[in-house]
């Protein structure tokens, strides 16, 4: 990602990724395309530089935002009728940590509406389509950020993830796609489905594209009270990582063999915290679950995932088995946990203050009830029924008690885990890009694509979705790298490993 | 676990939308099998584990009982609905 260096400027930048953004109309990836304002903001980006003014480390750098951001470029919808017309006052903290540094919005891009789905098939504008095959799904609910990023048109795109939402699009169109630890970025001006799950992260061609994006968008903001200290960006001696996580079983201090390098050549030799990986000669334990090694998981992508094991093999890392069978529950204390929570964070649109209202009410009950009515998509609806469904009397203890305790299974299942191991290596999903309209009428079908990604969220571990390689049919196969909490740095620069 | 045309109606009426026909009868359908699925967390044995309803690792973050300012004004704000009047948005009839 480099900054215009007077050898191009922001401005050709600019156009160029305007440009691709229209040629590739048909994959309907962006809702709204910010030509004037990104045009405005590159010219004034080149006359800093002509002026030799210094610039930020993002200077010119084309980006898509995934359309739950706040800002006011355009209207933010989260792809949902109901939000039709929101233009906001405000910007999201992320976005404007980006833009401080000069990264220019180009676009919007489509996602499931209120990050409802796998696929982006439940957006209100429609489905975007997949990079390498167009009567496939991009995958969701980030599957606009991610094919921008597939076909070039940008360099980086957001992403928000809640149970996989940018790590396997990620995964079907072949680009990185980081979910960070729960807590590292702020959340303030996103829009909320499952507070106790939801992060912000991004879509990038490289890891080192990565790491600049995490070290500029990490940190604490008094706007968002459940962001951590920024442990990205410490050195190890300014932050006691220990005292804020007491429950990890540490691995920090764990003496390695010396022999090989962690880190690949052009990083920065900023340190790596969290879980003893400063070393920067390090045999690195890798999990695999065997769990996931069986008959559902599509055979290319088991086919890939044996090759990494090979490669890492090759390079002198330590391969460990692990048996984590409470991930089984994953998803189904996940497909509770967060419906519960996305009825509660949904109750807000109510037609009143913002976007959109129906014209049908003659009493301010049937305004609601009508505006929520034609305002959400089916997918929604189905969520937020399921939530008040699992939080009723009568319910509550059978479902969304038992989940919150089935959550406390999973967490420990991963502490226990990284005390075998330092980053687990798993398929993304059970099967790369299905076709369009294969799924979206069985919701428990969708759901199943969730089954690998949803365990992440819940326990608020890092998961980094890596490309790696193709199906016979060139569809892309993606596996992601699993590291403890406040790992992100180490994963990232790990991950070089598997390139 | 059955459920009944009054059940997802109660529910629509818990999560304030209202439903046609059409979906009554297919979210009927789909809540089923949803439920069905989640109810496999059955078999897992919770006894003796604690819930956990948030994985954030801090605590309460204290400030001074101050305002701040805030990233809106309330013209911005106002300037959201169509339907504003003297700094007040406008409704139908509550009663």
């Amino acid at each position: 990602m480099k900054i215009a260096d007077k050898s191009t400027s922001a401005e050709k930048l600019v156009r160029d990724a305007l440009e691709k953004a229209k040629k590739y109309a048909e994959y309907n990836i962006f809702t709204f395309l910010n030509e004037e304002g990104a045009l405005k903001k590159a010219r004034e980006i080149d006359a800093r530089i002509k002026k030799g003014e210094k610039v930020g480390k993002l200077a010119g750098v084309p980006y898509a935002l995934k359309d739950n951001f706040l800002s006011p470029e355009g209207e933010t919808t989260a792809s949902a009728h109901i939000l039709e017309g929101f233009v906001s006052p405000i910007t999201a903290t992320a976005v404007a940590k980006l833009e401080a540094e000069g990264a220019i919005m180009i676009g919007r891009t489509n996602l499931d509406a209120f990050a409802h789905g796998s696929s982006t098939e439940n957006s209100y504008f429609g489905p975007t389509l997949n990079s390498r095959d167009k009567k496939r799904v991009a995958g969701g609910s980030s599957g606009g950020s991610a094919v921008a990023v597939a076909l070039d048109i940008v360099e980086f795109a957001t992403g928000t993830d809640t149970g996989g939402s940018i790590r396997q699009p990620a995964s079907f169109n072949g680009v990185y796609g980081l979910k960070p630890t729960y807590g590292c970025i702020s959340r303030y001006g996103v829009v909320a489905m499952a507070s106790s799950t939801d992060c912000i992260g991004f879509f990038t061609k490289t890891p080192d594209d990565m790491d600049l994006l995490m070290s500029i968008a990490s940190g604490q903001d008094p706007k968002d009270m459940t962001t951590l200290p920024d442990y990205y960006n410490a050195t190890d001696a300014s932050l006691d990582n220990s005292r804020h996580a007491p429950s990890r079983p540490s691995t920090i201090g764990r003496p390695r063999p010396k022999g090989r390098s962690l880190r690949g050549s052009g990083a920065q030799s900023a340190p790596v915290v969290a879980d003893g990986l400063e070393s920067s000669n390090a045999r690195v334990r890798v999990g695999i679950i065997k769990d996931f090694d069986n008959e559902s998981v599509d055979s290319d992508i088991r086919e890939a995932l044996k090759n990494k094991i090979e490669l890492l093999k090759s390079k002198g890392h330590e391969i460990v088995e692990l048996e984590m069978p409470a991930l089984k529950y994953g998803l189904a204390a996940y497909y509770i946990i967060v419906p519960a929570e996305v009825a509660s964070n949904l109750s807000r649109y109510d037609g009143v203050r913002y976007g959109f209202r129906s014209e049908k009410s003659d009493d301010l009950d049937s305004l609601y009830y009508n505006t929520r009515f034609e305002g959400f998509m089916p997918e929604n609806k189905r969520r937020i029924m399921i939530g008040n469904f699992v939080l009723s009397s009568g319910f509550y203890d059978a479902y969304f008690l038992k989940a919150a305790k089935a959550r406390t299974l999973i967490i420990n299942e991963y502490e226990k885990a990284f005390s075998k191991c330092d980053f687990i290596l798993t398929p993304v999903s059970p099967n790369p890009a299905f076709k369009l309209g294969e799924k979206v009428n069985d919701p428990v079908a969708m759901y199943l694509e969730d089954v690998m990604s949803v365990s992440l969220n819940l326990a608020g571990v890092p998961g980094l979705t890596i490309p790696a390689g193709e199906t016979k049919d060139g569809l892309a196969v993606g596996l992601q790298l699993v590291g403890p909490r406040r790992s992100d740095k180490a994963l990232i620069e790990f991950s070089k490993e598997l390139a | 676990m059955e459920i009944k045309r009054e059940d997802i109606l109660h529910l629509a009426d818990l999560s304030e939308f209202a439903l046609d026909e059409k979906e009554t009868e297919s979210l009927g359908g789909d809540l089923k099998e949803i439920i069905g699925y989640i109810s496999q967390l059955d078999e897992l044995d919770t006894s003796d584990i604690q819930p956990t309803y948030q994985v954030f690792e801090m605590e309460n973050i204290w400030r001074d009982d101050e305002i701040l300012p805030q990233d809106a004004t309330r013209e911005q704000l106002l300037a959201l609905t169509k339907n504003e009047k003297d700094n007040q948005i406008k409704v139908p009839k509550v009663l």
